[in-house]
């Protein structure tokens, strides 16, 4: 079912924990929709020295973090930042259809991260990004879902993809 | 590596008696049943013979067994065939909260040709309670459908009960006997239903061959139309090989049920007591009135897939009902129902357990299960935050 990259990383997972102290914290996701994400970053010099993941989901969810967390450490905010969903499906070799929302949520945990520490640190910087990330809020209730064929994020309960036009049969309850 | 298989509700193995009538049949035979000649004639006699052994294993007469292609047809069969007959009577049909896709799906689609469907609810042990059924029937109750044992907790239900208030009504009850049928006794007169479906994969019978129970006088319109076979309820050549498989496995599970109930159960007694070792685990399905093999778990703060991936990594194949394994990522309809939380529900493994399996296996499988949950918990958000409270 899955690519040996995408089981290789789940079996090993690089750069599992959570930083005490850390500069930025990302967290998405929630069980409901079936994952959790949360990264922490270190940064220096603007450039993410350590990073660090803990995940609640499947050996996707695992898979994405992992690689997620390996493909942004050492890399400036600038150039993590532009780490995108379909980036990390590409590195992981593919997912299953049905998995690619879990791609969404490792970049969005990690852009989140980012845009915190950008928030915690003020400045423009942060607000701008945050617009262009579209992370939604930590805890919002109803949780945050993407349609399980393509990777379009949907905002509401919708009995169809807004993208792709496939049923959904996404729930937030 | 070796294989440890657990996941007996999804298939079971070939019994080697099984796979050798299946064998002898496939190099001998090759006629149609229909056929008036003595090659036709031989073929016949091998599958009215299956058919009788099929229908001892339910206590049923053999003329009321229809075979069919497996679990699935059986049950569309029995919903859309009595649905559709029954239509100009009314156009309500009675189920439950915890049925099988199979059963879902047909009734979903009779909705969208105007039936409507009353789904009554299920307790916390997964139990039907046969009063909510007699207050759910109306006048225009074409049929009732309640499943036996449940596929993913393995609660049994009170066919029974409910097969009485069915036919004091008067109303054709189906019952979905698939993961139940040639594991535990089943007793159509007993029981009291009008249908029952059934699937030889179950019982160590091949896949692709199932059967349907027909009481006389119901009515029912066929699903497959075509010839003459299976009283015309289900046109198409038999799948010879596939019944003759049947045949040979239900005789072999009607004989063999006394020692394989007492093995299997003290397989899943060694299973759920080695649990313990396990903090935060929820045990699902009615603690007496279950399916001996099958025992159904919710492990906190960590998903069932990733339990189950990291299970296969050691050999040990089980099934899991988390949303993210289910292709629609929704979570299990079932575990909903008897009040497990998204997060629970996403942490559920099925063990089911077969006649091959060894006490031994099941300590292994135990010491896997812990190992794997203790990786995943390492790396779980949830079970840092719940550490920290």
């Amino acid at each position: 079912m899955y690519s040996e990259i995408v089981m290789e990383h789940f079996k090993n997972p690089r750069n599992v924990g959570r930083i005490g102290d850390a500069d930025g914290i990302g967290e998405v996701g929630n069980p409901v929709c079936g994952d959790m994400m949360t990264i922490t970053l270190r940064v220096k010099d603007d450039r993410i020295e350590d990073i660090k993941f803990e995940t609640f989901g499947c050996g996707a969810a695992i898979a994405v973090s992992s690689i997620v967390t390996e493909m942004a450490k050492g890399k400036t905010l600038e150039e993590a930042f532009k780490i995108t969903n379909k980036s990390v499906v590409e590195k992981l070799e593919g997912l299953p259809k049905n998995k690619l929302h879990c791609s969404n949520l490792g970049a969005d945990a990690l852009h989140q991260a980012i845009m915190d520490y950008y928030e915690r640190k003020g400045g423009r910087a942060g607000r701008k990004k945050r617009q262009r990330g579209k992370v939604e809020p930590l805890e919002k209730p109803e949780g945050h879902c993407y349609c399980p064929y393509c990777d379009a994020e949907l905002p509401e309960e919708v009995p169809t993809c807004t993208l792709c036009g496939k049923p959904t049969e996404h729930r937030h309850e | 590596m070796e294989t440890i298989y657990l996941d007996h509700i999804s298939a079971t193995p070939l019994h080697p008696e099984v796979k050798r009538a299946m064998i002898d049949y496939l190099s001998t035979g090759f006629g149609n049943p229909v056929s008036q000649h003595h090659i036709g004639d031989a073929a016949l006699e091998a599958l009215e013979g299956a058919r009788e052994e099929v229908a001892k294993l339910i206590k049923a007469n053999p003329q009321e067994l229809v075979f069919t292609s497996g679990g699935t047809e059986s049950i569309n069969h029995a919903i859309k065939g009595v649905a559709f007959a029954g239509a100009k009577k009314g156009k309500h049909i009675v189920t439950s909260n915890i049925e099988h896709n199979a059963v879902l799906k047909s009734l979903r689609m009779l909705e969208r040709m105007g039936y409507r469907v009353t789904s009554v609810p299920v307790d916390g042990f997964g139990l039907v309670n046969p009063d909510d059924v007699k207050k759910a029937i109306t006048d225009e109750t074409v049929l009732v459908t309640i499943m036996h044992a449940n596929n993913e907790i393995g609660t049994v239900e009170p066919i029974g009960e409910i097969g009485g208030i069915t036919r004091e009504r008067n109303i054709p009850f189906h019952c979905d006997a698939v993961v139940s049928a040639g594991v535990v006794p089943v007793d159509v007169e007993e029981m009291g239903v009008d249908l029952l479906s059934m699937a030889a994969n179950q019982f160590y019978g091949p896949s692709g061959v199932g059967a349907l129970y027909i009481r006389p006088k119901t009515e029912i319109w066929p699903l497959l139309d075509g010839g003459m076979q299976e009283n015309s309820h289900r046109g198409g050549t038999h799948n010879m090989v596939g019944i003759v498989g049947m045949g040979k496995a239900a005789e072999l599970a009607r004989e063999e049920m006394p020692q394989r109930t007492e093995h299997l159960l003290q397989l899943k007694t060694a299973f759920l007591d080695g649990l313990g070792f396990i903090d935060e685990i929820i045990v699902n399905g009615h603690p007496t009135q279950s399916l001996p093999n099958l025992a159904s778990i919710s492990v906190s703060y960590v998903e069932g897939e990733s339990m189950m991936l990291l299970l296969d990594e050691q050999g040990i194949c089980v099934s899991t009902r988390s949303a993210c394994a289910s292709g629609s990522l929704r979570a299990s309809h079932v575990l909903l129902s008897i009040g497990r939380d998204y997060a629970e529900a996403q942490g559920t493994l099925v063990f089911s357990f077969g006649i091959t399996n060894t006490i031994e296996e099941v300590e292994r499988a135990l010491e896997a299960l812990k190992n794997v949950v203790a990786t995943l918990r390492k790396i779980s958000p949830l079970y840092r935050k719940k550490e920290e409270r």
